[in-house]
Formats: C-alpha cells, structure tokens, sequence
C-alpha cells in the first residue's frame, strides 16, 4: 500500500497542482483536496496506466449515489489504494 | 465537411478495432459562411474546427468500438498544436488512436494530416456515458452510415 501511496499521492499531486505534502492517507480525494470531476478524469487515467488497470469509476460512482457505500471507501486515499491494490492483484491472478 | 452544421467527417477510410484506429477524410469546402469572418479576404479553416475535426474522428472510433451504445462528449483537449494553415479546397485526413478506454471515459491521440504533413494533433479526452435518448443514438446510426461506417461496428 505505501508504495502505491506514494505512487498516487505523486500523481494527484502532479495532475492537480496539489503540494504533495497535503496530501495524506486520510486525505478526502474530493472533500480534502478539491478534486473536481474533470481532473479526476486526469488522475484516473494516469492511474490506470500506472498500474495496469481500469478503475471501475462508473460503479463506484453509482453506488456511491445509490447510497450503498460511502464515498470514503472509495475516495478516501488509503481506500483508494487498498482498492487499487486489489485490482492490481486481480489482474495479476 | 459542411462546416456551419459541425459536420467534420466525410467519410471514414480505415477504422482497425485492433490497433485501436481510425482514418478519416476531411475535405474542406471551398465555400462557407465561416470563411466570411475567418477571415475575410484571408479564409483559413478556425482552429477550433480543426481540434474539433479531431475530436469528431475520435469520437466515430470510440462509438464503433463500443458498438454505439454509449456516447463520447468532448471533455478535454490537451497539447493542441496547430501546425499548419488550412485553407478552403483542401483535403485532411484524420487520424486518431485510442489510447486508453477507461471507465466512463477514453482518451485519444489525434491528429490531422494534408498532403503528408502534420498540420494539427492534440491528446482529447470524452466523457463516455448512455445514450441520453434514443433519438440521438438513431441520428448518430444514420449519420455513421453516411460517413461510411462499416455496419459491424453499428450493433454487438
């Protein structure tokens, strides 16, 4: 996880201009660091290039809408990484 | 192209759903209303036209990879460089490649080319959503079909 931190803190911090110091494992992607929609498109694709993968963001979006999870656990940095872990570990299998 | 109605594409020449491509022909009217103020006595096809042709051939190759059943909008235009003038008469290709197809939008490198020579590329990046309607999917069908579409790529 705290090489994938590392990874995406660097990332968020690039893309959105944001002092990488802000940013912190319980930093709010959204709510902390004022992520808008459009940068997140950004931040996503250079994720999803980082590691390999394609972060399901249209399902995380809808549940989070629906109300059946929170936005923490998707867009909470540790969380969000914990979930990149996983995919990454998915693909891999 | 019929500048005045948006309608960038003629014709799509090559669309390779395995190298993730699509070549497009573009040619410039010789006449329109845009050239009367861009700009009179000098006609030169607007810039935004030309990201906007570049959007236009991305977005016909992401609808046929998705088998027209969701709709890129234009979200992003980075790095957009216009190399070169165009003037009315002239003939474009389009060339765009998918870079990548995440979730709920895609990104493409597209670029216009004349007679051999770069004249404009730009990364572009779409918004990939449902249908808001069906009349729109149905207008974008037809439309697909008149600029030569391969009807595979029209429905799963």
């Amino acid at each position: 996880m705290s090489s994938t931190f590392e990874t995406v803190a660097g990332i968020i911090s690039e893309t959105c201009d944001i002092p990488r110091e802000k940013i912190t494992p319980d930093s709010h992607a959204i709510n902390d660091l004022g992520i808008d929609s459009l940068d997140f498109l950004d931040v996503a694709f250079a994720i999803d290039k980082a590691f390999g993968i394609k972060m399901p963001l249209e399902q995380w979006t809808q549940e989070v809408n629906e109300g059946t999870v929170s936005s923490e656990q998707y867009f909470v940095m540790k969380d969000l990484c914990a979930n990149i872990d996983t995919l990454v570990a998915a693909k891999a299998a | 192209m019929r500048l005045e109605y948006f309608q960038m594409v003629d014709r799509i020449a090559e669309l390779d759903p395995v190298a993730r491509t699509v070549c497009a022909d573009c040619q410039v009217p010789e006449t329109s209303p845009v050239f009367e103020g861009h700009f009179p006595g000098h006609p030169l096809l607007p810039g935004v036209l030309m990201i906007e042709t570049m959007a236009q051939a991305g977005g016909w190759l992401i609808l046929a990879m998705l088998r027209f059943q969701r709709m890129p909008f234009l979200a992003q235009v980075k790095e957009a460089k216009l190399r070169a003038f165009v003037v009315p008469g002239q003939a474009l290709q389009a060339q765009c490649r998918l870079l990548h197809d995440g979730s709920g939008y895609a990104v493409v490198a597209g670029g216009i080319a004349s007679g051999g020579r770069k004249v404009a590329d730009a990364e572009i990046t779409y918004r990939v959503v449902p249908f808001p309607n069906e009349a729109l999917r149905a207008q974008m069908l037809a439309t697909a079909r008149r600029v030569a579409v391969p009807e595979a790529f029209l429905h799963d």
